[in-house]
């Protein structure tokens, strides 16, 4: 079968540059090779394809646009964007990992932590040898983190953690926890807790149907007693986890383009194979419109991700903006999921194609990370000057 | 052990080719382009005898401007410098031409082993390392598909590719030249740091004068006439009669049309 060549219909790919380029395909050619041919047994099992990431850490996905002195690649966001999209296109629970590793981990890391922390583990995250989660979400607080019961309690050497977070990705695989809770005073700070730590544990969630390949988990804190060289000294109130959500939600427009551009090579070279009545189904006009929809919604996509990685490389993004295209891409990564579903007809349900897992996986990012209605919210108060929260 | 890699720039294998209006070459307007196959593998084969005996691995292109992609990718993926034939008085070169040119910025690098792919994907000549070899006075070996060298780096073992599933195993001293088949390893991908990193090593480009070549040189000795795609031809002639008679037509017809 001819290779994924990409969807090109605007010649965006003369928008790149090299290292852009060199990047998006040096990742597209290791998706093809290592994580196509085994993701769909390792969906179908429940599990993360752990011997993965000491090569995806060699190929330096991990906080790929982190600076070279912690061991990262440096690259700019367009190319890490890129990356991202690459990824997903591979499984969105692949890319779920390298998220949370980068810009959930790694990020708060360089961004809060003392240069200790950096030295300590940026080098070792980077690699692939150690591995990082973000707990923010709690069982009853999800849309409104502020909401968070996880409390800090100062003791005369370090902090007391108490409470547990909920649907946390890669928790039960993790070295280092990048935990979020309310200090004495009410404040939101960021602690790193370690593995292995009295006090906490990280059973695995089991039984989804979405990002079956990845690593999903409760993190609960009894009495868990942390040094204070383990809180994040930078962070302070709930803007710090959100600074880090930016981070991700930006990879995950460029993700969903990923998944989006999948479905669309799946499902166009399935209509152009397969007859009915004698002519390719792709020769069918309600098969066209849909062949026409998801072409001008994926263009439109990419266009919003580079634009939006242009501004984010220029320092001059907003959370909005970031908001607009994470909820637009995803959103239309899961129709057009859909869609293809459709075209592929039975087989579109099969397993043999990677149609239905990517867009069971979409449900999750679509409530991840903010959920659609979040963002709707966000470029809502954007447009307006309302904010519909408070 | 200092080690040149030949890489070469060539249309992506599963691009839609087509022919230009004066059917002089492919339309390239609408390609996109990669390294050639057999080359790829001969840069991983050349990082791997510097991993193994250290020293420097230099990417050697001769082509356009928008080479720079494939050899940044070498770059990216760990060799150390490239040079970089460019110049309109390289376009359209025969093998021979090509050898010459490579041979010419190559030579006085002095290295002790020089890589080139078992053919371009394009043209497929198979010749211009065979010649390049032969220019500078090497030993030359192709069709490579295994390689070994000896402690110090002195002496080359290689495993040569024959007809009908036969190898042949040759010694050979360095400096030589060897022309790499595809698949004689894994090419390693190119690191993201790799990539970043490729940026701030050297690109020596060189134009036809700066090797002392002109064009009178790098005159083509054979020219492509013209380009066109395989006619479809087929004719079918009924031979009757009973066994005999059809043999001897059969035979008087192959006999006639040289075949036998
Ligand atoms: C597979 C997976 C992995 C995850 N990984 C992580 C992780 O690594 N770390 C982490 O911290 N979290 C993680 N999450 C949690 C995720 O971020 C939350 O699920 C998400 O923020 C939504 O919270 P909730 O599930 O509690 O839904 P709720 O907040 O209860 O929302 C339920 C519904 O109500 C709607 N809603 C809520 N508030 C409003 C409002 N004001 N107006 C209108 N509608 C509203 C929502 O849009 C949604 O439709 C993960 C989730 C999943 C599914």
């Amino acid at each position: 079968m001819a290779e994924f060549r990409g969807v090109d219909f605007y010649g965006i790919e003369a928008l790149l540059s090299e290292e852009e380029k060199l990047a998006r395909d040096s990742v597209r050619q290791y998706v093809e090779d290592n994580v196509i041919p085994i993701v769909d047994d390792f969906y179908e099992r429940g599990e993360f394809p752990m011997d993965l990431v000491r090569p995806l850490g060699e190929l330096g996905v991990f906080g790929a646009n982190l600076p070279t002195e912690y061991g990262c690649a440096g690259m700019n966001n367009v190319a890490y964007g890129l990356v991202t999209q690459e990824l997903e296109r591979g499984d969105s629970g692949i890319r779920s990992f390298v998220s949370v590793q980068g810009a959930l981990v790694m990020y708060p890391i360089f961004t809060f932590g003392s240069e200790e922390h950096r030295q300590t583990w940026l080098p070792k995250l980077a690699t692939g040898e150690k591995i990082g989660c973000f707990g923010l979400t709690e069982p009853d607080h999800g849309s409104d983190p502020g909401g968070m019961v996880t409390r800090a309690r100062k003791t005369s050497d370090g902090y007391v953690l108490n409470g547990a977070k909920a649907w946390i990705t890669s928790g039960s695989v993790a070295d280092v926890a990048v935990v979020w809770a309310k200090d004495d005073d009410g404040r939101v700070r960021g602690f790193l807790v370690e593995k292995g730590t009295p006090g906490f544990s990280a059973p695995e969630i089991h039984k989804k149907h979405s990002l079956r390949a990845s690593v999903t988990s409760e993190l609960f804190f009894d009495d868990c007693h942390i040094p204070d060289a383990n809180l994040l000294p930078g962070s302070g109130g709930l803007k710090s986890p959100l600074m880090c959500l930016n981070q991700a939600r930006y990879g995950i427009a460029w993700g969903g383009i990923g998944a989006a551009m999948a479905c669309y090579d799946t499902s166009l070279r399935y209509a152009l194979g397969r007859t009915q009545f004698g002519r390719p189904i792709a020769s069918f006009q309600l098969q066209q419109a849909k062949f026409a929809e998801m072409l001008t919604e994926i263009t439109k996509m990419q266009l919003l991700a580079l634009q939006l990685g242009r501004l984010k490389d220029d320092g001059k993004v907003t959370p909005a903006q970031i908001s607009m295209a994470k909820r637009n891409n995803v959103d239309w990564a899961l129709k057009i999921a859909r869609m293809a579903r459709t075209i592929l007809g039975a087989n579109g349900i099969a397993s043999e194609y990677p149609v239905m897992r990517h867009m069971n996986n979409l449900e999750s990012v679509y409530t991840y990370e903010g959920t659609h209605d979040i963002h709707t919210l966000i470029l809502g108060e954007a447009a307006t000057g309302i904010s519909s929260f408070k | 052990m200092k080690i040149v890699v030949c890489i070469k720039q060539v249309p992506r294998r599963d691009d839609l080719l087509r022919i230009n209006a004066d059917k002089s070459w492919i339309d390239e307007s609408s390609l996109s382009f990669e390294a050639n196959e057999s080359d790829a593998y001969a840069l991983e084969e050349a990082l791997r005898l510097k991993e193994k005996h250290g020293g420097e691995v230099i990417v050697a292109t001769l082509g356009p401007s928008d080479a720079s992609k494939t050899i940044k990718e070498g770059l990216a993926k760990g060799a150390d410098r490239a040079i970089h034939l460019c110049d309109s008085t390289f376009e359209k070169l025969d093998a021979v031409a090509t050898a010459k040119s490579l041979a010419a910025a190559i030579g006085p690098e002095a290295p002790d082993v020089i890589f080139t792919g078992l053919q371009s994907d394009d043209l497929g000549y198979g010749q211009t390392g065979v010649l390049m070899a032969e220019m500078l006075d090497l030993p030359h070996a192709s069709i490579v598909i295994a390689l070994e060298t000896s402690e110090d780096g002195k002496t080359l073992r290689v495993k040569r590719e024959l007809e009908n599933g036969w190898f042949q195993w040759i010694s050979m001293a360095t400096p030589a030249l060897v022309t790499i088949q595809s698949g004689i390893n894994k090419p390693r991908y190119a690191s993201l740091k790799g990539i970043m990193g490729a940026k701030k090593k050297p690109v020596d480009v060189r134009t036809a004068s700066d090797l002392g070549l002109n064009a009178d040189a790098l005159t083509p000795r054979e020219a492509i006439g013209s380009l066109y795609l395989p006619v479809r031809e087929k004719q079918t002639e009924m031979l009757e009669g009973d066994a005999e008679t059809v043999a001897a037509a059969l035979v008087a017809r192959l006999r006639g049309n040289g075949v036998i």
